[in-house]
């Protein structure tokens, strides 16, 4: 099995004023790889994606994925590179049905240079999306209007969009918050299937369980700093880690 | 040595009327395009009170200054209000009420109201007579204009660092919800930001009036200038509205001297448009917008 | 999707002595909660849907007809004109985002480059006025394009500032005729060619965006507008989908101008006058944003009351502004949304 690096950052930083959001965070991911990033609140883990996908220039450090530098590039070329990220707080579409949420994406240029202008149907290909991360397409789901879902729906539905991206590298910010126990059942195979299908992911989580139940991988953040880079079981057994969670009392002991 | 000492006074000129607009946008967001409307209206009530009422100049001032202030605040807690929030309310309203004042002076022959066109409208200077400096021709109203420019910006700089209101002011204006977190209302900030905003047009138009005609078209050249002015020194910013007076003062200036005083228009235009090529927001210009929201 | 026979809101409680009244508003049968998709099983829903537009469509068509005599007629060319500039200013506010407080700097420029082939280059007037709307609002385009990744505000500040700058810049250089304008321009020189030619262009453009919307495009548009962050996400360039929007909005606005140069004969620095970025936003205030025919509607009520009016030298102006203003604190929603809610829905008092 070859092991490709898809993406490394080298010393990212960003500073806004005098807080240092991500201070030289470093790491290397292979192709196919699952890795979680985790850490306190305020941590720096949705600003270390920010500035991995574009959307906050960083301070100082580099982002090559695939060989390319990428580093400061707007959104949407990013996009084009083929990373996708789902957003903690997500917007859809209110008042469509869930399946025009997924036009958009569709209509981008990387789809269009992906199938060479010629995707066919585009609502037809949105539905078969949203069958795959789980709309029952026979309850008619995919047609229900966006803003009646439930969230467990509506994080799905953050995943069929980068999915309809075709990206290589997904980057999932908390998508098992909020979610009721069932609903994480159904949310997991999802994300098995997207490893399955040759998609590299990075996962930003709280939830612990889940999260080591899928990545093999683990680096842990705290006031930007990257703490701890490995499995997980042996991550958390370090000493800062447990500091980092649970106050150094506790570590101590 | 003439281009040098007229830049300056053109400069100011430039920042005294920028200036109001650039604070009310600064604290809180809104672009009060009646900015040029409360201008000419305080050369306006300013002339009525001293030809028609017979008032002391200076008496008339203030008086019109006060009006033109709580006409600010009021323009804010009645109309503006309710529209804050929706950008493309604000500035159709503002710009509404800019019309109705500037085309309203315009009317003719409405009941007894008289109207106000033509060009035999003037202020008188504060001190009449010139003095030479430097070899240069210099009236006093010129060097009264540079006096209230430079007065104005200290007081700013020092009511915004050391009085309670002015602090307000730029807490607003750096981070609106901090701000509110603190127990700063931003409505009521709005309201005296709206109404020093409008006292600070009225402080310009009565420096500045004497030198040339009361006319209702300066409304929109006032107006021209600010929005230039904090086009190519960045919203909101003030060291990139007072440079940005300055690069137009001395441009226009420049072009006057050297023979082709026609071409200021032209020369406003080629400056904006260089700008927003090279840095889109103004020279000074945050454009932090995506990055508070991700 | 579901059909309801009554989708009720409470509105608001009245109580009499002894009971409590309660209006709701209750949808006819007929509209599904679907956008845009209604349930149509007989000629008569057919009717109820297709009439309003049928209405529009044949009343338009009909104005030039009733139109007591030729003075009138000129004024529909004019409000024609006017209504193609409110229905650009709904477009780019209320779909794309982009408020354009500058039409007439659209007018100015579909002005003068259709004239200069007029009256410079001879060509015949469709080709001008075709290669005038063209050209113009690539221009237009061009010159805005710097505002379009910045916040809104930057953009508005543009558009006001610009038929004031390029006034000046015409009459500083003197050109295409300063301070006097240019003319005679040949144009039709046909009444009813004139008036029908602004009508179908209206309709042209009324239904030509409202399909736009409602296909993917206005997703994207609307996306771009409300929710720029999740489209950078999804790969697309929010500059290059405001430019789009840009560009198809200033194609509606170079058109008047182009209209109105050979509607007069004539050119001149009033293509920037105030009134052509004034009275359309009255008229989408007016008649109601975001529905693109409420504006069209608001503008061919808004001429010819200023025209009654133009005795009274500026005074048409202070009302655009009151109506704007009145309009926007008042009853924000406009008249046609008004009327479109009233058609849709009935109230009733039920007693609780």
């Amino acid at each position: 099995m070859a092991h490709e690096k898809i993406l490394e950052v080298t010393d990212l930083s960003k500073s806004f004023g005098g807080v240092r959001a991500v201070d030289g965070v470093s790491f290397t991911l292979d192709r196919g790889e699952i890795m979680g990033v985790i850490g306190p609140n305020g941590s720096g883990k949705t600003s270390l994606v920010n500035l991995i996908t574009g959307f906050v220039k960083p301070t100082s450090g580099r982002v090559v994925f695939k060989g390319h530098d990428i580093t400061g590039k707007p959104p949407h070329k990013i996009v084009d590179c083929g990373i996708a990220r789902t957003f903690q707080v997500m917007r859809p579409y209110g008042s469509l049905p869930a399946y025009k949420n997924l036009i958009v994406p569709l209509t981008s240029p990387r789809v269009r240079h992906a199938t060479g202008g010629r995707l066919g149907d585009r609502d037809a290909v949105a539905i078969d999306i949203l069958e795959e991360v789980g709309f029952e397409r026979d309850a008619y789901v995919p047609y229900k209007i966006a803003s009646s879902l439930p969230l467990g729906y509506l994080k799905r539905l953050e995943l069929a969009r980068c999915l309809a991206l075709r990206p290589e590298l997904i980057i999932c910010d908390e998508v098992f918050s909020g979610l009721s126990m069932a609903e994480i059942a159904t949310m997991v195979p999802v994300v098995e299937r997207l490893a399955a299908g040759g998609i590299t992911l990075i996962m930003i989580e709280h939830r612990l369980r889940e999260l080591f139940s899928l990545a093999n991988r683990v680096i842990v953040l705290n006031f930007g700093k990257k703490l701890a880079d490995g499995p997980p079981d042996e991550v958390m057994e370090r000493d800062e880690v447990k500091a980092a969670y649970m106050g150094t009392e506790v570590a101590a002991v | 040595m003439d281009v040098l000492i007229y830049g300056v006074i053109n400069s100011v000129v430039y920042m005294l009327m920028a200036l109001g607009f650039t604070l009310v946008y600064g604290v809180s967001r809104l672009p009060n395009f009646a900015h040029g409307a409360l201008y000419v209206l305080t050369g306006f009530l300013t002339w009525t009170f001293v030809n028609n009422l017979n008032l002391n100049y200076f008496l008339s001032i203030i008086i019109t200054l006060v009006i033109v202030s709580l006409l600010g605040a009021g323009l804010y807690a009645f109309v503006l209000k309710r529209v804050r929030g929706m950008p493309v309310s604000e500035i159709i309203v503002s710009f509404a009420i800019a019309l109705i004042i500037l085309e309203g002076l315009r009317l003719q022959d409405i009941g007894p109201f008289k109207g106000f066109i033509g060009s035999s409208y003037a202020l008188p200077a504060f001190i009449e007579g010139t003095v030479s400096i430097a070899g240069v021709t210099v009236d006093y109203q010129r060097l009264i204009i540079i006096a209230v420019g430079a007065v104005l910006v200290v007081g700013m700089w020092v009511f915004t660092r050391h009085q309670k209101v002015g602090l307000a002011f730029r807490g607003m204006a750096q981070d609106e919800r901090a701000a509110m977190m603190l127990g700063i209302d931003s409505d009521r900030m709005a309201v005296v930001a709206l109404a020093v905003g409008s006292a600070l047009a009225g402080v310009a138009a009565i420096t500045v009036y004497p030198l040339g005609q009361i006319t209702a078209e300066s409304g929109y050249h006032v107006l021209n200038a600010a929005l230039a002015v904090c086009i190519v020194g960045g919203l909101g910013s003030w060291m990139g509205a007072i440079l940005a007076s300055f690069i137009f003062g001395f441009a226009t200036t420049a072009a006057a001297f050297f023979g082709a005083p026609r071409y200021q228009d032209v020369i406003l235009f080629a400056l904006i448009v260089l700008v927003l090529i090279v840095r889109p927001s103004g020279l000074f210009g945050r454009q932090k917008e995506l990055e508070e929201r991700v | 999707m579901r059909t309801d026979t009554g989708f009720l809101r409470n509105l608001g409680m009245r109580r009499s002595s002894s009971d409590e009244w309660r209006r709701e508003r209750l949808d006819r049968g007929l509209k599904v909660r679907t956008e845009g998709l209604y349930a149509v099983s007989s000629w008569r829903e057919m009717l109820y849907l297709v009439g309003p537009r049928a209405a529009l469509i044949v009343g338009l068509l009909l104005l030039p007809l009733v139109a007591p005599n030729l003075y009138w007629q000129r004024v529909l060319c004019v409000a024609g004109a006017y209504a193609l500039l409110a229905i650009t200013f709904d477009f780019l506010a209320n779909y794309v985002g982009l408020v354009c407080v500058g039409g007439a700097f659209m007018t100015g420029v579909g002005g003068y480059v259709s004239g200069i082939f007029t009256f410079y280059l001879g060509f015949p007037w469709p080709v001008s006025m075709l290669l005038g709307t063209v050209l113009g609002a690539a221009l237009v385009t061009l010159l805005w394009l710097p505002s379009l990744p910045l916040r809104g505000i930057y953009f508005a500040i543009l558009t006001f500032m610009f038929p004031f700058l390029a006034r000046g810049i015409i009459l500083a250089l003197d050109a295409f005729g300063g301070t006097l304008g240019l003319g005679p321009v040949a144009g039709p020189d046909n009444i009813w060619l004139e008036n029908y030619m602004v009508i179908i262009v209206m309709l042209v453009a009324v239904f030509g965006l409202r399909r736009l919307v409602g296909e993917d495009t206005g997703i994207m548009f609307l996306g771009v507008k409300d929710n720029d962050v999740a489209v950078q996400a999804s790969g697309i360039s929010i500059t290059r989908v405001k430019a789009k929007g840009l560009f198809i909005g200033a194609l509606g606005g170079c058109f008047a101008g182009a209209y109105i140069v050979h509607l007069y004969n004539f050119m001149g620095t009033s293509l920037f006058a105030t009134d052509f970025s004034i009275l359309p936003i009255a008229a989408t205030v007016m008649g109601g944003s975001g529905t693109l025919a409420g504006p069209m509607l608001g503008a061919l009520i808004l001429t010819p009351l200023s025209e009654l009016l133009r005795g009274f030298g500026q005074l048409r102006v202070v009302l655009y502004a009151l109506v704007l203003i009145g309009f926007i604190m008042f009853k924000p929603e406009g008249i046609l949304n008004w009327l479109t809610r009233k058609y849709h829905q009935f109230e009733q008092w039920k007693k609780v």
